[in-house]
Parts: structure tokens; C-alpha cells; sequence
């Protein structure tokens, strides 16, 4: 009987041949992520071990949540991070100004690459699949205990196989596909298992799309969300992953459990309403329009180069509504420059935004955008519950890059359409 | 384990975002957390619960982020065990790493009522609602999730293996 890419990475890392849904398995892992939240009660449980870090090239600790230190006990939280990391010499550590949200880093530096499995004490970490890699999110216990073994259990997880067909439109992105499917599968319809992303349509995505789609198989309740290795993953890994990897497929017989069909060519631009990301609702069809105050453009799910590109494009010699506050947020220092020589930022600033260093800030209401109460936010993060990026009574609206950039413009909830 | 409490009763898809809002997340002292545990829905949780209560929510229970400070806000918070028809899988794998027990009932779990009393017996899985009369039977633990638990969560357990 054949495996799905999710069942072959996790039976490799398990020294087995073989798996299946259910099965309890232990993992040797490739790599192993924290942020400034997560790992310093890591750390403190990693320290109850008593053991070393199991090898010091394969532990990443990204501080990107609060930082640069939006408060004293922020900057307490970074401190016991930078003390571990040097004590530990570990190499994947990255200072504020050297680094960027660890989930555009990781891929863009190729930390991570096909056939890996990690685990991060992040819920998004299971943004890798992009690049045909197994990974998901953890918390800081069992993050603790794969800094001291590089070990972690799973229990197999049975697959969704989510069949792309069809050519991608004009105006539609990563953000339309990911939200138009937890629209159709609600927000636990993945629950305990894994999005597989398969069929003709897969090569209608760019790497960016992939990214975004795979970031938030999290929010239909998803334990990883996988696409298949082609010509657009070897293109983007090539250059970027320096230790060898090797790329997993599906087998012909390979096992899923349900298939969702998307047609790519009938999707239409998006938003997910508050309060949960499954919420979709095609912009089109909003009847009386919604006012907005606030659109943010970035985070791990929306702010790599192409997402850039996406908005400056649409704000390209026009401003921000005067009601609106436009904050973009580059995803890394590398986003960050390239914005800059191409134009983009300039772009931003003349429309009047808000530009800031790489943080994960806003999306789930550290800092740098808060809400007020009453407020409403159009915006390219992963996730709209209650209270998320500020006051318990603001809403967020979840869309992509075009939409959001549509909206800030109009200074409502808007189709890209709308400004063209 | 046998447990008695009252319950506190939530709906379905109760988010980490309310467990524990992030705004709070620059400390992980179990007390700074459950003093803000659920305040966002529920603004009497943190003033009024008392040890040995119960937990009760719908599906999807613990959705969103990986926070390990949202199970650690609701244990601190003096709640010894969750009930809920589905649970979110990294909410789940940290209530078992941290040694807070959770029972799966599914849809039985609209039988269970804010302020009913529970008897729990965590081992065997079996939920008796003191106030209806009903029994229930929680999906039972794996048994290498049940020594996790036994051990009183993973680090013990890792640190006997």
C-alpha cells in the first residue's frame, strides 16, 4: 500500500518503512524553532533535563513577537533567549535588525527545505510544507524536550487531499485559495490531520501562494499542510538549502481520507469575517459597505517580496483614504531591502503608510497597531478571534495583499478591481 | 483521579487568543496568566472560579496558537481537567505535556450545563453529572499518553526514561 508525502517524511525520520494513520511513532527531527514567547519557558523546562542542546546547527530561536522590546518585560523575555543562545553557541540565532519573522526566514535562508520535518513552538511553523517538508506546531514543553533529545512524538495523521485544478485568475493569490478552503471545511474540518495539495493546479502557485496556503493550514484545525516538489520548488530551494535533501512524492495508491476539489479559475478575491478565519465571504458579494480604520500588510502569512509587490502595485501613485492607517510590515531584512531598491517602499510612504522593521507586531495585538474599541482592520495576517490584534469589541477582516491594498484606498472592505 | 467540580461552560471554537490574550504573554508566571485566563468572554472566570472546578467547552476547544500558556493559565487557574467535544491537536498535546487531563465526548457534551456537578474519574474517562443524572464516556487516552500523564507530564516522564 502506498504512502502520502506526509506519511513518507514522518516513516523516514522514524527509521520505518512504513506507516500509517494512527500510528504512534517517535521522530528524529531536522530542525527545531522557538520565538521570544515560546522559548524561555522552554528554556526554563529544557534546563529541568539537565541535558545539552542535542545539536546546536538545529535549533533556531527567532525573536520576532515583541521585538525590538516593546516593554521591559519584553526585553526580559529577549534577554533569557540571546543568554541561552550564546551559551549554547547555537548557530540559527538572530538578533533584531539581522532577522525577520521566523516563518519568512526559515524558508528564504533555507533553514528549512524538502523531506525535513520540524517542529516549532509556533502554530504557524507548518508553513514548511511549502517547500515539501513535514512541520508543524508545538508548545514549549515538547520544544523543550526536542532541544534535549532532537526527538518528538506524532501520531500519523490521516490526509485531506485538497485537488487544485484549473488556472489561477488575475487578482486572486495564495490568501484567496487558503481562506475560500477553510470557508468550505470550517476551522476544525482538518482537525488532527494533514492538507495535502495536490493536482494540475499546484503549478498555477507561485512559492508565495504555497507559503500562504500551507502558514495557515493550521486554521482549519490542520497538523501540516504539504505540497508536492516541482520546478517552483526547485527553483526557490536551489542556492538557498545548503545541506542535502531529498524530496518526497506521493505514491499512485496513496491513502487519503477525503479529497477536496478547488477550481482555481472560480475563485473570486476574499475575506474572512470576524471572528473566526473561516468566515469567508467573496468581497463582491458584500452588500452595505464596511467601513474601515486600519489595514495592516505583512506578518508570516502575507509578507514576503511578491506580497509587496502585489500592494505597491495598486498603490502606486494614489493615497491612503484619510480615515485609514496603512502599517506595513516587510517579513524579513531581506523583503525589507529588496522593497526598498525596487521602489516599493517609497511607494508605500508617498500613499502614506506606516513602514516598520520586520515584527510580528500587529497580528495578534503585541504592538505597532493595536485597535481601539469599535475599530475595524482589513488585514493580510492568518487569524481575526475576538480581541486578536487589540480591544475585545474591534474586528479584524482576514485577506490578501490585493484586497487589503484595495481597501486602504477606498477605506473600505474593497476588490482590487474596484481601483484598477 | 477522581474529581468533583462545577462547571464553567464555553462554546465551541474558545480560541487561545481568549484563553490567554497575547497582550499578557510577556510573562509565563502561571499566576500572571490565570489572572487573565478567558477575560476576554468571560470577564467573572478569573474572580469567581474555584479550585476543583470544572472546565466545559464545545468543539475545536483550544484552536489557534500554540501557546502552551493557555493550558498552564487554566490549570494555575485552579481547573484540574477540560471536557469538550473536540479539542484543537497543539492545545491537546500541551494539556497532556503539562499534566492537565482532557476528555473528548463529542456531541454529549451539549448534555453538560453551566453550574452542573461533575464527578471525573480522569483514568477510566467516566463523566457522571451529579446534577442531571447523566454518565458519559470520554474517548479513552493511548497508553503511551496515559504514562505521560501517570509521570505528571512530559519532562518527568522523559527525565524517569
Amino acid at each position: 500500500m502506498g504512502m502520502n508525502m506526509s506519511e513518507k517524511i514522518l516513516a523516514k525520520h522514524a527509521g520505518l518503512d512504513f506507516v500509517e494513520p494512527g500510528q504512534l511513532i517517535t521522530c528524529k527531527l531536522d530542525m527545531v524553532l522557538a520565538n521570544d514567547v515560546t522559548a524561555p519557558p522552554s528554556i526554563k523546562e529544557f534546563e529541568k533535563i539537565g541535558k545539552p542542546v542535542f545539536d546546536r546547527e538545529k535549533i533556531a530561536l527567532i525573536p520576532d513577537h515583541f521585538q525590538p522590546a516593546k516593554d521591559i518585560k519584553s526585553a526580559d523575555l529577549a534577554k533569557s533567549v540571546r543568554d541561552f543562545s550564546r551559551k549554547h553557541k547555537l548557530v540559527n540565532y538572530f538578533e533584531a535588525g539581522r532577522v525577520g519573522i521566523e516563518h519568512v526566514i526559515l524558508p528564504e535562508m533555507g533553514i528549512v527545505g524538502p523531506g525535513m520535518l520540524t517542529i516549532g513552538a509556533d502554530s504557524h511553523t507548518c508553513t514548511y510544507g511549502a517547500v515539501n517538508g513535514f512541520s508543524t506546531g508545538v508548545g514549549t514543553t515538547d520544544l523543550a524536550v526536542a532541544m534535549a533529545t532532537g526527538e518528538a512524538w506524532f501520531k500519523v495523521p490521516e490526509s485531506i487531499n485538497v485537488h487544485l485544478t484549473g488556472k489561477k485568475p488575475r487578482n486572486i493569490n495564495g490568501k484567496d485559495v487558503i481562506l475560500t478552503l477553510i470557508g468550505m471545511i470550517g476551522v476544525d474540518g482538518a482537525l488532527y490531520k494533514s492538507l495535502e495539495f495536490t493536482g494540475p493546479g499546484v503549478a498555477e502557485l507561485s512559492m508565495t501562494d504555497r507559503l500562504t496556503i500551507a502558514n495557515m493550514a493550521i486554521e482549519a484545525g490542520g497538523k501540516n499542510g504539504i505540497f508536492p516538489f516541482d520546478e517552483v520548488t526547485r527553483e526557490y530551494v536551489e542556492g538557498r538549502v545548503k545541506k542535502p535533501y531529498e524530496p518526497v512524492e506521493a505514491d499512485a495508491d496513496a491513502k487519503y481520507c477525503q479529497t477536496v476539489e478547488i477550481n482555481l479559475s472560480e475563485l473570486r478575491p476574499v475575506v474572512a469575517f470576524p471572528h473566526l478565519p473561516g468566515n469567508t465571504k467573496a468581497v463582491a458579494d458584500i452588500k452595505e459597505p464596511i467601513k474601515i480604520d486600519q489595514v495592516v500588510l505583512g506578518s508570516c502569512t502575507n509578507g514576503r517580496l511578491e506580497d509587496m509587490e502585489i500592494a505597491a502595485g495598486i498603490l502606486k501613485g494614489r493615497k491612503i483614504h484619510e480615515d485609514v492607517r496603512c502599517i506595513v510590515i516587510p517579513g524579513s531584512q531581506w523583503v525589507y531591502k529588496e522593497a526598498m531598491k525596487r521602489g516599493y517602499l517609497e511607494t508605500f510612504i508617498d500613499a502614506g503608510c506606516v513602514v516598520s522593521t520586520p515584527t510580528c507586531g500587529p497580528c495578534l495585538g503585541g504592538y505597532m497597531g493595536i485597535l481601539s474599541a469599535g475599530e475595524r482592520c482589513v488585514s493580510t495576517t492568518n487569524r481575526n478571534f475576538r480581541g486578536r490584534m487589540g480591544h475585545v469589541d474591534s474586528e479584524v477582516y482576514l485577506a490578501g495583499p490585493h484586497v487589503a491594498a484595495a481597501s486602504a484606498i477606498l477605506g473600505r472592505i474593497a476588490a482590487p478591481e474596484e481601483v484598477e | 483521579m477522581s474529581l468533583e467540580g462545577k462547571v464553567w461552560r464555553y462554546g465551541d471554537n474558545i480560541d487561545t487568543d481568549v484563553i490567554i490574550p497575547a497582550r499578557y504573554l510577556n510573562s509565563f508566571d502561571p499566576k500572571d496568566l490565570a489572572a487573565h485566563c478567558m477575560e476576554d468572554i468571560d470577564e467573572t472566570f478569573s474572580k469567581k472560579v474555584e479550585e476543583g472546578d470544572i472546565m466545559v467547552g464545545g468543539k475545536n476547544f483550544g484552536c489557534g496558537s500554540s501557546r502552551e500558556h493557555a493550558p498552564v493559565a487554566i490549570k494555575a487557574s485552579g481547573v484540574p481537567v477540560v471536557i469538550a467535544a473536540s479539542f484543537a491537536r497543539i492545545f491537546y498535546r500541551n494539556g497532556i505535556n503539562i499534566g492537565l487531563p482532557l476528555l473528548e465526548i463529542g456531541d454529549d457534551v451539549e448534555k453538560i450545563k453551566a453550574g452542573d456537578k461533575l464527578r471525573v474519574d480522569t483514568s477510566t474517562g467516566t463523566i457522571e453529572d451529579l446534577t442531571t443524572g447523566d454518565v458519559f464516556h470520554a474517548h479513552p487516552l493511548p497508553g503511551f499518553v496515559q504514562e505521560i500523564a501517570q509521570a505528571g507530564g512530559l519532562i518527568n516522564y522523559i527525565k524517569k526514561k
